[in-house]
């Protein structure tokens, strides 16, 4: 008989369920139909991924003075054509001496914003409500000048990366607190605010914003007094606002309703009035819970801002298809400039939605209702 | 001594304290208001149009257009009306988002159900297809499939080909056209008949199971039907449908049907970007469902196909048909784009070229935006019922 006084050493795990050979069976060739399926997958990724690298990569050409260095057998994109117009690009007609004003008001936001994401801050509300509230105005002063001894520069000369932020950044933090007032009207017991709500919700919704944009530069201008005519930014924002603030609005009910009923009626049962009982009990929870919604959006918003372009906004994607298309010094380099512009979207969107899908999981605390 | 008061009813509180009032009085202010705004618009609209000179009304739709439209479901030219030029904006408009709807659904679902495949290569593939042209903006996608892509391609005499029939080149797609003869009416008829046929065939199959409890092979009967019966009368009756395939004459193809390039950069466009949403959807959905449900159904003796189609498919709908019909809308909204690169849409033909023939702002950007919206609520309420049909029913 056999009997053993100590305890054996663990054994390895048999070779065929761990280790590279074990993870190829099981991930890639399990079954004929995934072993087909694997090799037509690696002969789309060799079929497209080596000439991308080749044309982005290895032949592009980085720093150049000319177009004519650019061109040629065997050349790839031509980066230096994006590097030479980066001005343009970032901050459009802006004039180049006064850059450092956009890019103050950018700093400026960047170091505002940055103790919103410390969780430990204290009076996060009252920064909050600076950078919404009091932030715009510095912002517009720096970069619209023309006063405190700044030179103008009018809103037909922005332009690039600069107004795209500048029309999402806006169009935001101006439809959010719309979006509240319209989403606790939907929410509301007198049958006159919630229908106005709903149909003012509903209509936006149903809408494209290009022809959002279209009214907004071809009837505002109609619907105001003779004489008070705004510019063609500020029509495009106010279209914009009210078509971002219904999507706002949806976001927020989605919040309000997953507020459990005893939180309104212990509200009331306090004798806060509804107002009270709305920012003080109500929404710091439904807002919280609908950040990445709103994250959501704005990434939405984000990416229709390029549709700005169609009512003659020089944008980041305009500035490329048409200010840079149409140089005569660098005639010929569409695609780069495309290339580049999805790069610069991909890099926020991806972004942003990674940081909404992280917020997802660190509020799901899993005691919903 | 001292007299108690004894009437211990609560003392009325002043009426502007009564929430019932107040509510009354806020929401009579509020369409005060409404209509006060409402009022000045169209007040300064009507100012404004007369010191313009411009005449207000319809009559516009029933004027000659004078311009052509590069692709129209109707008969068109430059003789039309402003009203014709409506319509076909407006099919137009349908016939991408029809297309588009079709194709991203499929290639949605396609996708979607990689992204959860087992196949290490093919869910990573897939996952990249989503992140990449989910967070570019579509109009840059648009820009990207119609000016780098279709620009590039060779011209009519280089055109590529497939079979011979079908060819690609700097014009558009060229595809071949079936072409029908006077027999070709049986054939139709017997697709109407097999249809009506599965339909009562479905209902009977779901009858006798509620009864008996046995089963039909419902799906392989009803595809023989649609599949098989028609075949058999249309080889019957001779044959009756030739192909028009596209040929090259001169400098272009003709015969066949043309997919003009920008329609093509549209759909193209349309179809990856909303795809890329459609597959996150399916995944969610089927993700949503429980494991334990497959592992029931498969405890209880149903094969794997079955578990997929009778168990998980039914509640992976449930989930994922509200996001799916917002996708639809957005797909429907976004196919406005179109005028970026001049497919005539209603966008582009009538709130672009008309308006700006015109000048009748205000009616032109209401019916616009009329069309929208009544087609965001037809289909909103066909998703909602098929929504309300596939819901959880409690018993």
């Amino acid at each position: 008989m056999y009997v053993t006084d100590k305890i054996l050493p663990e054994l390895p795990a048999p070779s065929n369920a761990k280790g590279l050979v074990y993870w190829l069976k099981n991930n890639l060739f399990s079954s004929p139909l995934n072993i087909v399926i694997t090799f037509l997958g690696f002969y789309l990724v060799y079929k497209i991924l080596p000439p991308a690298i080749q044309w982005a990569f290895i032949d592009a050409t980085w720093v150049a003075e000319t177009r004519e260095e650019c061109l040629g057998e065997g050349k790839g994109a031509c980066w230096a054509y994006i590097g030479n117009r980066f001005g343009q690009v970032m901050y459009g007609f802006y004039p180049p001496a006064e850059y450092w004003r956009p890019n103050l008001a950018g700093i400026l936001l960047i170091l505002l914003t940055i103790p919103l994401f410390i969780e430990k801050m204290p009076k996060k509300v009252w920064l909050g409500a600076f950078i919404l509230l009091v932030f715009p105005f510095i912002a517009y002063v720096l970069i619209h000048g023309g006063m405190l001894g700044l030179s103008e520069v009018g809103t037909d000369r922005w332009g690039g990366l600069m107004l795209t932020l500048i029309i999402s950044l806006v169009g935001i933090a101006a439809a959010l607190p719309l979006g509240i007032i319209l989403a606790l009207g939907r929410r509301s017991e007198m049958p006159i605010v919630k229908s106005i709500s709903i149909i003012f919700i509903e209509f936006w919704r149903g809408v494209p914003l290009i022809t959002v944009l279209f009214m907004a530069s071809v009837m505002l201008p109609l619907f105001l007094p003779a004489g008070s005519d705004f510019d063609k930014l500020a029509r495009a924002m106010i279209g914009i606002i009210l078509f971002q603030s219904a999507y706002v609005a949806e976001v927020v009910r989605g919040g309000l309703q997953a507020i459990p009923k005893g939180q309104y009626e212990a509200a009331v049962a306090m004798g806060l009035s509804y107002w009270k009982s709305m920012f003080l009990i109500i929404l710091p929870q439904a807002l919280k819970l609908v950040i990445p919604g709103l994250v959501n959006t704005f990434i939405a918003l984000f990416k229709d801002t390029t549709l700005v372009l169609i009512i003659g906004l020089f944008d980041l994607l305009l500035i490329i298809e048409n200010v840079l298309g149409s140089d005569a010094a660098w005639l010929g380099f569409f695609t780069e400039g495309l290339v580049f512009a999805a790069f610069v979207f991909w890099i926020f969107c991806f972004s942003m939605s990674r940081y909404s899908m992280a917020l997802e999981r660190k509020l799901d605390t899993g005691h919903r209702s | 001594m001292t007299e108690h008061n004894t009437n211990l009813k609560p003392s009325k509180p002043p009426i502007w304290n009564n929430p019932k009032y107040r509510s009354l009085f806020f929401q009579l202010l509020l369409i005060f208001g409404v209509g006060y705004v409402f009022y000045s618009i169209i007040q300064n609209t009507l100012n404004n149009m007369e010191a313009r000179g411009i005449s207000t009304g319809f009559s516009f739709l029933s004027e000659k257009s004078g311009f052509d439209i590069l692709q129209s479901l109707i008969a068109y030219d430059s003789d039309s009306t402003y009203g014709r030029t409506f319509v076909v904006g407006i099919l137009n408009t349908l016939l991408v988002s029809v297309l588009g709807i079709f194709l991203a659904t499929l290639l949605g679902f396609v996708i979607g159900i990689a992204r959860l495949s087992n196949n290490w290569l093919l869910a990573k593939l897939a996952t990249i297809y989503i992140e990449t042209f989910r967070n570019i903006p579509l109009l840059i996608q648009i820009f990207f499939w119609y000016i780098v892509v279709l620009r590039a391609m060779p011209s009519a005499k280089e055109s590529l080909s497939l079979f011979d029939s079908f060819f690609l080149n700097v014009r558009g797609l060229y595809l071949p056209a079936p072409v029908t003869d006077s027999g070709f009416v049986y054939t139709t008829l017997t697709v109407v008949l097999a249809l009506v046929a599965v339909f009562i065939l479905k209902r009977w199959a779901h009858r006798r199971q509620e009864t008996t409890g046995r089963q039909f092979p419902v799906f392989l009967v009803s595809f023989a039907l649609l599949l098989l019966a028609p075949l058999f009368v249309f080889f019957a009756s001779g044959s009756p449908l030739s192909w028009d395939i596209p040929a090259l004459k001169g400098f272009n193809f003709q015969g066949g049907i043309t997919i003009i390039p920008e329609l093509f950069a549209l759909l193209l466009a349309l179809t990856i970007y909303t795809a890329a949403f459609i597959a996150e959807i399916v995944r969610s959905g089927i993700k949503a469902v429980d494991h334990g449900q497959s592992e029931a159904a498969l405890s209880v003796g149903l094969t794997p196909s079955q578990n997929l189609r009778l168990v998980v498919i039914p509640q992976a709908m449930r989930v994922i048909i509200p996001p799916m019909t917002s996708q639809y809308l957005n797909l429907l909204k976004n196919s406005s784009l179109a005028t970026a690169i001049g497919y005539p849409d209603l966008v582009s033909v009538f709130m672009g070229t008309t308006l700006n023939q015109t000048g009748q702002a205000v009616e032109i950007v209401m019916m616009t935006m009329a069309v929208y919206l009544v087609l965001s609520l037809l289909i909103s309420l066909l998703m909602n019922g098929y929504n309300a049909k596939m819901a959880l029913t409690e018993r």
